[in-house]
């Protein structure tokens, strides 16, 4: 699904990300883990296409087609999709009205209004989201939570081939990540492949992995099977350095 | 990230310039005895223009605003007669005529959700229609110049009163020259409650229009009027120069939205007031998309106790534009209020201001005033100001001010483009967005015709 050979990214002239490689296989989920700060968000970004990550070297190939140079609405429309650590409020858009006109766009045609109210009221039951939560302007004066939910909200309409989570755990409280937990779970299919970002396993808990990804300053510095998260949580992050030495 | 803007405007088109009088270009008393003789107008009318002349001759061009030295007055045509005769029927019109409004879609908008329409071609009414049900119930919807005629002394009384000629320039002139507009008498308790509207439309070069709207809502009645306005694209300037007086009695309603997408080479000077008597409520909702230079400051006389003013506006500014709009309150009774909205957008070196003024009389005990300034802008060569004027002469009042000027930012352009909008819808969202609060106050097709002036707006102009 998602390859990425050599990449080294760098934004406003630091270089954050050194030769990273990774492989994202259909219908599997990973974790990519490691401490503040190491670089994890600014691979979701430079997956998603965000203009100010330049990348320096290496590429990335998506679904067979090398995506490095595409702008994020290509990427967007070939079936990626990054659910933001902190969703920007959009004023005087409805969530509502937002929602469909991604959808449109995802699908290549306008949907029903009727189909499209179904759909809405499927996936926000699924997620416990109040009704009139989709009269409200998108993450305008939304909770840390609400906000959340919103993106696996929009996670769920669209249908990605490639989600990315970037800390979709963090500010959740007990309940709500169940729930969002249990969502995702609901929204992964065999034809996905999705990218949980975390610091904490917590969410590992909820959502097993099939493969994790560790990462500091800006390298991978392990990977494995589900051993690592249980690893991680008994020995934090510190151990890094030796590994990092070793490799 | 927004490069040079090629504006699509999409009413530019011309008709060719025809018509049965027009006054020589430039004004005289001789030009205005002129334009009252051939209306057959009362001597009580004719006297009323010739004073008004005095004062505009008297008056020097406002300096304090935006620049007008290129708007010269010799160079109007101050009266084009398009057709002899009114038409009872779209049918009736001259051909170009009816095409234009057709392509304006105003018999359609007659048909489907309006209670009446005055359609205005150069310097007068040419179709005017109120649906039976209305007239029935003894609302008059009629152009100013029928009005003089028919209801002489209802426009006797009311003209001049709320809008004196002494009061500025503009409404000096339009004092001496007016021609067409809308006159609508309401009567106590009736509720227009479907839409009124006017279309006015310029067409000749050098053209100067200066319609004369006079509203009176007796007695607890209601009524939503909607004025839109567009013009052929010229180079050299016309001048719309309206005066728009409203008489809003105890208890009633007043609703007036217009829609301004004059071409760019209108100067839109215009003065709109209205007096509002105890527990009354005025609404402007005001759209300034086109022209190149327009001073329109909606004013509301709170007159009565717990009467209520909103004055909404959306003002978009582009290459060439300077829109220095905003809205006036002046709280003059106990238990009055207002709130005040304006969202300005501008791009491609366009200029918007903000002027404003809200005064609260010592007579206006536990009054309320809210006034919030929002500027949007879309590149470095734009530019927005305001300029609030606050006078408060009481203490037991509640007043609040908030002003701020945003851009669209990258977060927000890649938050969107993430989710596969390409850089122009983004755009266009967030612009929609932006003004939604003022938008959504627009009847539904009116909301529809903005958003869609957006886009326009934008194509072409985003890489």
């Amino acid at each position: 699904m998602l390859r990425i050979e050599d990449l080294y990214v760098e934004v406003e002239g630091r270089e954050i990300l050194k030769d990273i490689n990774l492989e994202i296989e259909r219908g599997k989920i990973y974790a990519v883990m490691g401490p503040n700060g190491t670089g994890k968000s600014t691979l979701a970004y430079t997956i998603a296409g965000h203009p100010r990550y330049k990348v320096n070297g290496g590429r990335i190939l998506f679904k067979g087609e090398d995506i490095t140079n595409l702008s994020p609405t290509d990427r967007a429309r070939m079936g990626i999709f990054l659910a933001f650590q902190y969703p920007i409020g959009i004023p005087g858009v409805t969530v509502a009205g937002f929602l469909k006109t991604i959808m449109n766009i995802r699908r290549g045609e306008n949907i029903s209004l009727s189909k499209f109210n179904r759909l809405l009221k499927e996936k926000m039951d699924i997620l416990e989201i109040e009704e009139d939560f989709a009269r409200r302007y998108l993450n305008d004066g939304f909770s840390g939570g609400e906000r959340k939910k919103c993106e696996i909200l929009q996670m769920a309409l669209l249908e990605p081939d490639l989600a990315i989570l970037d800390e979709i755990d963090s500010g959740l409280d007990i309940d709500a990540l169940r729930v969002v937990s249990n969502s995702v779970k609901r929204i992964f299919s065999t034809n996905m492949s999705i990218v949980i970002i975390t610091h904490y396993s917590r969410i590992l808990n909820y959502i097993e992995p099939n493969f994790i990804y560790v990462m500091k300053n800006g390298r991978i510095v392990a990977s494995g099977g589900r051993e690592l998260v249980n690893f991680i949580e008994e020995n934090g992050y510190e151990w890094l350095e030796e590994v990092d030495s070793k490799c | 990230m927004l490069d040079s803007i090629v504006d699509e405007y999409r009413y530019g088109f011309r008709d060719p310039e025809k018509y049965v009088f027009r006054t020589k270009k430039g004004l005289s008393r001789e030009v205005i005895e002129e334009i009252s003789w051939i209306k057959m107008e009362p001597e009580w009318m004719r006297r009323f223009r010739l004073e008004a002349y005095e004062v505009f001759v008297s008056k020097p061009m406002p300096s304090w605003g935006p620049d007008l030295s290129e708007l010269d007055f010799n160079d109007l045509y101050y009266y084009i007669k398009p057709v002899e005769r009114k038409g009872n029927s779209w049918e009736d019109l001259p051909s170009y005529i009816r095409n234009t409004f057709e392509k304006l879609g105003i018999p359609e908008a007659e048909r489907k959700y309006l209670a009446g329409i005055s359609a205005q071609y150069e310097s007068e009414s040419v179709y005017n229609n109120l649906k039976k049900r209305w007239e029935s119930q003894g609302v008059i919807f009629v152009d100013t110049d029928t009005a003089v005629r028919e209801y002489p002394e209802l426009v006797k009384e009311y003209i001049g009163t709320v809008v004196p000629p002494q009061d500025n320039k503009f409404s000096a002139l339009n004092s001496a020259v007016w021609s067409g507009g809308s006159f609508i008498y309401v009567p106590k308790g009736v509720h227009v409650d479907i839409p009124l509207q006017a279309y006015f439309r310029i067409n000749a070069q050098n053209a100067g229009q200066f319609e004369r709207t006079l509203i009176i809502a007796e007695e607890g009645s209601y009524l939503h009027y909607i004025e839109g306005c567009t013009a052929p694209i010229y180079s050299t300037s016309s001048l719309h120069s309206a005066v728009v007086e409203i008489i809003v009695k105890k208890g009633a309603r007043v609703r007036y939205s217009t829609v301004q997408n004059w071409s760019n080479n209108v100067y839109n000077l215009v003065t709109k007031r209205a007096f509002a008597y105890e527990d009354s409520i005025v609404e402007w909702i005001d759209g300034n998309l086109g022209s190149r230079v327009s001073m329109k400051y909606p004013s509301v006389y709170l007159y009565g106790k717990g009467a209520k003013a909103e004055l909404l506006s959306i003002a978009f500014a582009g290459r060439g534009q300077h829109q220095d709009v905003g809205g006036k309150a002046l709280h003059l009774a106990p238990y009055t209020s207002s709130n005040i909205i304006s969202k300005s957008v501008s791009k491609d070196g366009g200029r918007n201001s903000y002027r404003g003024l809200v005064y609260i009389d010592s007579l206006a005990e536990g009054s309320k005033s809210s006034i919030r300034c929002d500027a949007l802008i879309l590149d470095e060569n734009s530019r927005s100001d305001t300029y609030p004027t606050i006078k408060v002469r009481n203490k037991n009042i509640s007043l609040s001010h908030e002003a701020s000027i945003s851009k669209i930012t990258e977060e927000q352009l890649f938050y969107l483009t993430s989710r596969g909008l390409d850089n122009l819808e983004a755009n266009a969202m967030l612009i929609r967005g932006f003004i939604e609060p003022i938008v959504k106050e627009f009847p539904m097709e009116y909301a529809v015709e903005l958003n869609r002036l957006i886009k326009i707006q934008l194509e072409g102009s985003i890489g």
